[in-house]
């Protein structure tokens, strides 16, 4: 086991950030931890990786207590901050020589290293550009580049892809593919559905820092919604009623907008249809983990049936 | 949690590897500021003053501008500076992402400001030696001083840093704290000569005395011993009571 966090909670002041939390990351997986913002993610990650104490419960990270071995532990993992912390004035070569420095790593295992990372993130073209002049795509595959300068047994990453444009999103999602093909066990948050059901292969869903649901994505979809998702808009007030008729069938409303459900969602079209003729098909799809996300979390909008 | 020095280095090296790149922005202004005292006060005001604590008033200012060199190429770094790479930049907060603590932070930054200070005011004590206001082997004697005055600023400066929530009340600490040091601290006048009574022991508790009182013994002013012992000895009391408390404090911030 490469993390196991045993009914872990924070609590700052009045407020829980985590309760009573248990996770397990296996050697070699891609784990996700998903919720909405201020579910406890961070401060979970934090506690995870030994700079925030648990107010309860026991981490072991590398079968080694955290709180106890926080440098030994620190020195196989990577973490890559949601908010990138680069020095400015100097180019990628440059920061990922002071970051190789903080792991005590010899000047030239630093060099060879940062030889490799600089094809493996594609940042060569501008290794030796100041920080400040690159764009957003360059600096996260720098800070990402930072985390692995000790070349890391457990990656860390918080929020990863948040704001970046869907090409370096996708090379990013390689890349991680390319880290978990070579042993690398990675641990992450996210706000991105699709990064979750493509990356993980176990998920754990937390709201108000407890947890919700966990399981690998298809799991997921399968246990807390259906395979399918049918989208109808219904007129103004018939919601009620349409909903009254089809006993047994989660719905998640928006406005007019109405989802449902279903293992066969063609026949629940004519189910619907019977209840209200004026229905109008929006689309008939397979259920993602965005809707069993908001199906866990989305308290704005309104639950049914 | 003790100290890892090699890991205290990595956080030094940071600092240098970016001052490097601006030092001339950074460290070379800072400079000239107790040059341009020297020049104003020891050539233009000192041509009024016939003699001041028995030398010329060029030769009384110098070993007190050392001193406050000293003093302000380390708050410079432990006030502005290290705020921001505390609160606005991150950089702590992904320091902590490795091997490193917080007190090997703490203990670098501190390094790094002492680096600082011995900068300023060895080029200083260097600039006072080719004048001719010291003889190079008393020089010599003062050039160990310049870290210590540094370390005792860093520490005071670390110190609040750590404690404020907003970037703006440091022109509480600048204004109000080290300008009142700067002009009340036997550098511009014998200050003692001036008080009576408490007032004399009330004095006693200006940080900036101690170095400068020290920095006037090295460049051979006929002091007590006993006086150079006491200020030796608050110099370092001082540091290391407030670089206790930055530990705790530091530790605090960083671990929330």
């Amino acid at each position: 086991m490469i993390v196991r966090c045993e009914q872990v909670s924070k609590r700052y002041g009045e407020k829980l950030a985590v309760d009573g939390l248990d996770l397990e990351v296996e050697k070699g997986q891609c784990f996700g931890l998903l919720g909405p913002n201020g579910a406890g993610k961070t401060t979970a990650l934090k506690m995870i990786y030994g700079v925030t104490e648990p107010s309860a419960g026991r981490i072991l990270v590398f079968d080694q207590d955290i709180t106890t071995h926080t440098r030994e532990i620190r020195a196989r993992l990577g973490v890559t901050l949601q908010e990138n912390a680069l020095i400015e004035v100097l180019s990628p070569v440059e920061n990922m020589r002071v970051f190789g420095r903080y792991h005590l790593i010899p000047a030239a295992a630093i060099e060879e290293r940062i030889e490799g990372l600089l094809d493996f993130l594609d940042i060569r073209s501008h290794a030796d550009v100041p920080v400040k002049a690159l764009s957003g795509g360059f600096q996260r595959r720098l800070a990402i580049a930072l985390s692995l300068m000790n070349g890391p047994e457990l990656l860390i990453l918080d929020e990863p892809t948040t704001g970046l444009d869907p090409a370096v999103r996708l090379a990013l999602w390689n890349r991680v593919r390319e880290l978990r093909r070579a042993g690398t066990t990675v641990l992450l948050t996210t706000h991105y559905m699709e990064e979750a059901e493509r990356l993980c292969d176990a998920l754990l869903v937390m709201d108000q820092g407890k947890l919700v649901a966990r399981g690998a994505p298809r799991e997921l979809i399968r246990d807390v919604l259906a395979p399918e998702t049918l989208e109808v808009e219904l007129p103004a007030g018939r919601h009620a009623a349409v909903l009254g008729q089809l006993s047994g069938v989660r719905a998640l409303r928006s406005g007019a907008h109405l989802m449902l459900y279903a293992k066969d969602a063609t026949a629940l079209l004519e189910a619907v249809r019977r209840a209200e003729p004026e229905a109008q098909l929006v689309a008939i799809r397979p259920t993602n983990l965005e809707d069993v996300f908001l199906a866990l979390t989305g308290t704005k909008l309104e639950g049914g049936a | 949690m003790t100290v890892s020095p090699r890991h205290a280095l990595s956080v030094w090296q940071r600092n240098f590897a970016m001052y490097r790149r601006s030092w001339a922005l950074n460290i070379l202004p800072n400079f000239f500021e107790p040059l341009l005292y020297l020049v104003s006060m020891g050539v233009g005001v000192g041509a009024y003053i016939s003699e001041m604590g028995g030398s010329s008033y060029l030769a009384f200012l110098a070993p007190g501008l050392v001193a406050v060199a000293a003093m302000n190429g380390a708050s410079f770094e432990v006030t502005y500076n290290a705020f921001v790479r505390l609160n606005f930049e991150k950089t702590y907060e992904s320091m902590l992402t490795t091997p490193i603590q917080p007190e090997d932070v703490l203990a670098g930054e501190v390094l790094w400001a002492v680096t600082r200070a011995s900068i300023y005011g060895g080029a200083f004590l260097v600039v006072v030696t080719g004048w001719g206001l010291v003889t190079p082997l008393h020089a010599l004697l003062a050039l160990p001083l310049v870290p210590l005055a540094g370390l005792l600023f860093a520490a005071l400066g670390i110190a609040f840093s750590l404690r404020i929530p907003t970037i703006e009340l440091f022109s509480f600490y600048f204004t109000l704290f080290l300008t009142p040091l700067f002009l009340f601290s036997d550098v511009f006048f014998p200050l003692k000569e001036r008080l009576s009574g408490v007032w004399l022991y009330v004095a006693e508790a200006l940080p900036l005395l101690h170095p400068v009182r020290l920095m006037r013994a090295a460049f051979g002013a006929d002091i007590p011993l006993l006086t150079l012992l006491f200020d030796l000895t608050y110099l370092l009391a001082l540091s290391t009571l407030l670089l206790w408390v930055a530990s705790r404090v530091i530790r605090a911030r960083l671990r929330g």
